[in-house]
């Protein structure tokens, strides 16, 4: 884990790319430019960071830029831990893939893509993967209804028939 | 044997000669002379029993029935179910099938990799959207008479899932019997399986072609 001058040094190495860092808890984070992302993760990799442990996506609604992708970074040698987040606005929920680097983005990102609809340009299989390909809307956004459906008992089966006729 | 020693001399007699002249004469017929029609007589010639003695035979030999009731009976005591487990449900129902419960026991141990050689269908999970062609689609491919259990809240009512990926199992397919629990255990199971035993036995005409009146929309060689 990079403690909190690291992680300072570490944005600082990165440039005008780094938006913004925080430590928290010992945990090591940095908010990077969602066009650069992909420059930005080989770079880190180069330091070191080179297994992709997780991407996952965020829902902050109502704040704006809503939608975020979380890369979770681990450099195995030094046992540390580095967390990259991108923030991208609902209208335009782009973000460049990094699957051509990292392979094993590939189905989590198709699993960001199905749940909060963040596009990732550059994937080469960018579908739906957990629920089925003509569902609409995208399940996890906060604003999506949970859904469900009454159930029928046994007691309300008569009512039940009652009304399907 | 020593004098003095724990273990005790057991002395063994026959109880009775076999063939002896209180019995009848349909005692002695062996396993071989019945089969090959032989007497005791000869080995070769038919029994020749007529008036009580063959009353006897037949009482004791031939039981009537119809044929529907013995067909009911064989299809209930041998369930083949599928292979088929959805989510944590199925570890409870792979517990069944173990020594402790052991469905052994009744004859529906013999559990199908294949839905064309099942004739049961447990549905031991939950049911998400995507899945339900699927499900669908295994049962469409099994032999009739086939039987559907929806094991668990979740294909029953959807359970804590009561979301918008999951569908209940009555939705897409007629099932038979439900086993309520988060997950059942293995002798809730049980014990659904052979209230649909009892079903089929003591009430064939409560298949699901009849409930859904579909009698005679069966497919056709």
């Amino acid at each position: 884990m990079p403690d909190a001058t690291g992680l300072e040094l570490l944005a600082k190495d990165l440039g005008d790319a780094a938006l913004r860092t925080v430590y928290f808890r010992e945990q090591a984070t940095v908010e990077v430019d969602p066009g650069r992302i992909r420059e930005v993760l080989s770079d880190l990799r180069g330091r070191g960071f080179n297994f992709l442990a997780s991407v996952h996506g965020v829902d902050h609604y109502p704040e704006e830029p809503r939608l975020g992708v979380v890369y979770e970074l681990i450099d195995m040698r030094k046992v540390d831990r580095l967390t990259v987040k991108v923030r991208v606005p609902l209208d335009t929920p782009e973000v460049d893939s990094v699957t051509p680097e990292w392979p094993t983005a590939d189905h989590q990102e198709r699993e960001v893509y199905d749940m909060f609809g963040v596009v990732f340009n550059g994937h080469p299989d960018l579908r739906r993967i957990l629920m089925p390909e003509d569902y609409e809307g995208h399940p996890q956004r906060r604003d999506f209804p949970v859904g469900g459906e009454p159930v029928i008992f046994t007691r309300d089966e008569s009512k039940w028939l009652e009304h399907r006729e | 044997m020593a004098t003095g020693g724990t273990r005790v001399e057991v002395k063994r007699e026959r109880l009775g000669t076999v063939g002896g002249t209180d019995g009848l004469r349909v005692k002695n017929l062996n396993a071989h002379q019945l089969l090959r029609g032989g007497d005791i007589e000869g080995p070769n010639q038919p029994a020749h029993l007529d008036g009580e003695e063959l009353t006897r035979y037949v009482e004791e030999r031939v039981l009537t029935t119809t044929l529907d009731s013995a067909v009911a009976w064989a299809r209930s005591n041998s369930f083949f179910p599928l292979a088929f487990g959805l989510a944590c449900c199925a570890m409870e129902q792979f517990q069944a099938a173990g020594p402790r419960m052991d469905i052994a026991r009744f004859g529906f141990e013999a559990f199908r990799a294949s839905p064309r050689q099942a004739d049961l269908i447990i549905l031991a999970g939950r049911v998400s959207i995507k899945m339900a062609p699927i499900i669908r689609r295994l049962y469409d491919q099994m032999l009739e008479p086939k039987w559907a259990i929806s094991m668990g809240a979740c294909c029953s009512s959807m359970g804590v899932f009561n979301n918008y990926a999951l569908v209940p199992a009555d939705k897409f397919m007629p099932i038979d019997v439900h086993v309520p629990g988060c997950p059942p255990r293995p002798e809730a199971l049980m014990h659904g399986i052979l209230k649909l035993r009892d079903l089929v036995q003591n009430d064939p005409e409560a298949g699901w072609r009849e409930r859904y009146d579909a009698v005679g929309t069966e497919e056709r060689p």
